[in-house]
């Protein structure tokens, strides 16, 4: 037995000519939430419709808790929630009554049980107000809880969620990862997105696709440091450096990438960029120091996302 | 075997009170029933025929149903495929063939409340003479059944589109070849260049010769058959319509 919830292997599935997922393996653990990272149309969706059975993959094999969805595709189901892209739903039923039939569909019999359920997720998800309301007359917002209400109703193990956050406002989507984060700790979830903040917000691992394929799979912030090696210094300064100055730290300190950018008439900017040395701030104020020159602030530049992201995507011989 | 027919149940029950939860089904059924009793009256001359029977309510049934049974199958499949709900649907632990059995069920059941709402006609017929009890109740199996077939065949084809109106259209022109089948202009024209196994075959399709002897209150098995295998037959595609369109 595996602890892998979900084990996927050689996923392949194409539309006619085109390939939309390209031999891609995942495995998600218990307790992981793994962010699904890539442009659109790069095969997220596809990926995570396979997942869960609504497509069958051209070759492959997909493990949902150890169960092979192909020849036990019910059993399998039984372990997942899933929160299909748009978040679907019956518009002219109202919230209790969406909820119940597919609390009744995932095979929650129980009145008594079924009613526990639907309190929890009134409470956790915030539906009470809107609980006896047709869906059709929600806002996004909401559409999207209740969305995310029936994936949960039936307390799965796995959780898949395309696009949970697609056109929330920012504080829902505050909310939807601090949702996400409160009930990881005993679920495999996965979740797509194009937003990347999401990622570093909730994620414990991130797998990135382009074109169906595979580009990068590892935590955000080795995948930060494994793709952006360089680390960069800004300081700013309270004076104004004149390039004499410059060509003067230049050398003393031995960094090969200096820039300056002037900010006003009374401060610069200096940025360090260095690939492999260190760099060793003390030494820098000191020596700004000998020229008279006051740091104001400093700090390293994080590599960011959106610039991985982009990296990877656009150029994936990084990888390679 | 308990759980499977259950899953069934919870589909069927979502899809019938779905009927309800808008006017359309109001709407509906005040349609049939101003429908189905003008043409027995009006067209159907009820009261100049001056006979104890229905057979000017049940004579209208085929063309009635020919509009009135694509307007209720309509949405079946096309409404989910629009919405994206089919996804919802398919991901659920449940086979395909629950799913198309259930919501055909729902409007099948949805129909029988049609049939039962326009009973006060027989009544009225009880009232003013002596009909024969048993060929009405015959009739009214009989439409029942044909209704269940157009209702399947609207059911497969709604899966062929997101679009509730082309689901309409295709249903009620396949329904009308179906009926239009059994007529003797449609037959002559095919006899006269076609072996007599074809023309029979196509005359055995028709909606209308099967129905027309259900009115006179001859249910033969072959009647029973005819409309049986049409509802499993349109079914069965139904269900491999879905596999294959689900995701487009």
């Amino acid at each position: 037995m595996s602890l892998k919830l979900i084990d996927a292997k050689n996923l392949k599935k194409s539309f006619g000519e085109f390939t939309a997922v390209d031999n891609i393996d995942l495995n998600v653990q218990r307790g992981e939430v793994v962010g699904f990272l890539g442009p659109n149309g790069a095969g997220k969706s596809t990926t995570m419709k396979m997942l869960t059975g609504f497509l069958e993959p051209d070759s492959g094999d997909i493990l949902i808790n150890n169960i092979d969805l192909k020849s036990e595709p019910l059993k399998a189901k039984e372990f997942i929630g899933y929160l299909p892209e748009g978040a679907p739903s019956y518009s002219d039923m109202e919230v209790s009554e969406f909820l119940s039939f597919i609390g009744k569909m995932r095979g929650i019999n129980n009145n008594q049980l079924l009613n526990a359920r639907l309190d929890e997720m009134a409470n956790q998800i915030n539906l009470k107000e809107v609980w006896n309301k047709p869906i059709e007359t929600l806002s996004k917002g909401f559409k999207r809880r209740v969305g995310i209400a029936q994936a949960l109703i039936h307390d799965p193990d796995i959780l898949i969620l395309d696009e949970p956050t697609d056109g929330l406002d920012p504080n829902q989507k505050h909310e939807m990862r601090n949702l996400i984060k409160t009930i990881s700790s005993n679920k495999a979830i996965v979740i797509s997105t194009h937003i990347l903040e999401e990622v570093e917000a909730v994620c414990s691992r991130v797998i990135i696709i382009a074109n169906g394929k595979l580009l990068a799979n590892e935590t955000p912030e080795s995948l930060g440091n494994n793709l952006m090696q360089n680390n960069i210094l800004s300081i700013t300064t309270s004076s104004k450096i004149n390039n004499a100055t410059l060509k003067n730290i230049k050398s003393t300190l031995n960094y090969s990438n200096i820039k300056l950018e002037p900010l006003s008439k009374t401060s610069s900017k200096i940025l360090i960029n260095e690939k492999d040395k260190t760099i060793d701030l003390n030494k820098i104020v000191t020596q700004l120091k000998k020229h008279k020159i006051t740091v104001t602030e400093a700090g390293f530049l994080k590599p960011n996302l959106d610039e991985i992201f982009r990296k990877i995507t656009q150029d994936k011989k990084i990888i390679d | 075997m308990d759980t499977y027919l259950n899953k069934i149940y919870i589909i069927f029950d979502r899809e019938l009170r779905g009927y309800f939860r808008t006017p359309l089904a109001s709407i509906f059924l005040l349609v049939f029933l101003a429908l189905s009793s003008g043409m027995t009256f009006f067209l159907g001359r009820f009261f100049e025929r001056d006979q104890a029977d229905l057979i000017a309510f049940f004579s209208w049934h085929p063309w009635l149903f020919l509009i009135l049974m694509p307007a209720i199958g309509m949405r079946l499949w096309a409404e989910e495929r629009r919405s994206g709900t089919i996804e919802l649907l398919i991901t659920l632990p449940v086979t395909n063939t629950q799913l198309v059995i259930g919501k055909f069920f729902a409007s099948w059941i949805f129909t029988l409340i049609a049939l039962v709402l326009s009973m006060p006609i027989w009544i009225t017929v009880n009232y003013l003479g002596d009909p024969d009890n048993n060929v009405i109740v015959v009739s009214y199996f009989g439409s029942w059944l044909m209704a269940g077939a157009f209702l399947a065949l609207t059911s497969c084809l709604s899966t062929l589109t997101k679009n509730q109106v082309i689901a309409f259209i295709i249903s009620s022109i396949s329904g009308f070849i179906l009926i239009m089948a059994g007529f003797s202009l449609i037959l002559s024209a095919v006899r006269s260049w076609a072996p007599i196994w074809i023309t029979e075959t196509i005359g055995s399709m028709s909606f209308l010769s099967h129905f027309s002897r259900i009115q006179m209150g001859v249910f033969d098995l072959n009647t029973l058959i005819f409309f049986v295998s049409m509802i499993i037959l349109c079914l069965w595609i139904n269900i491999q319509l879905v596999q294959i369109k689900k995701a487009d």
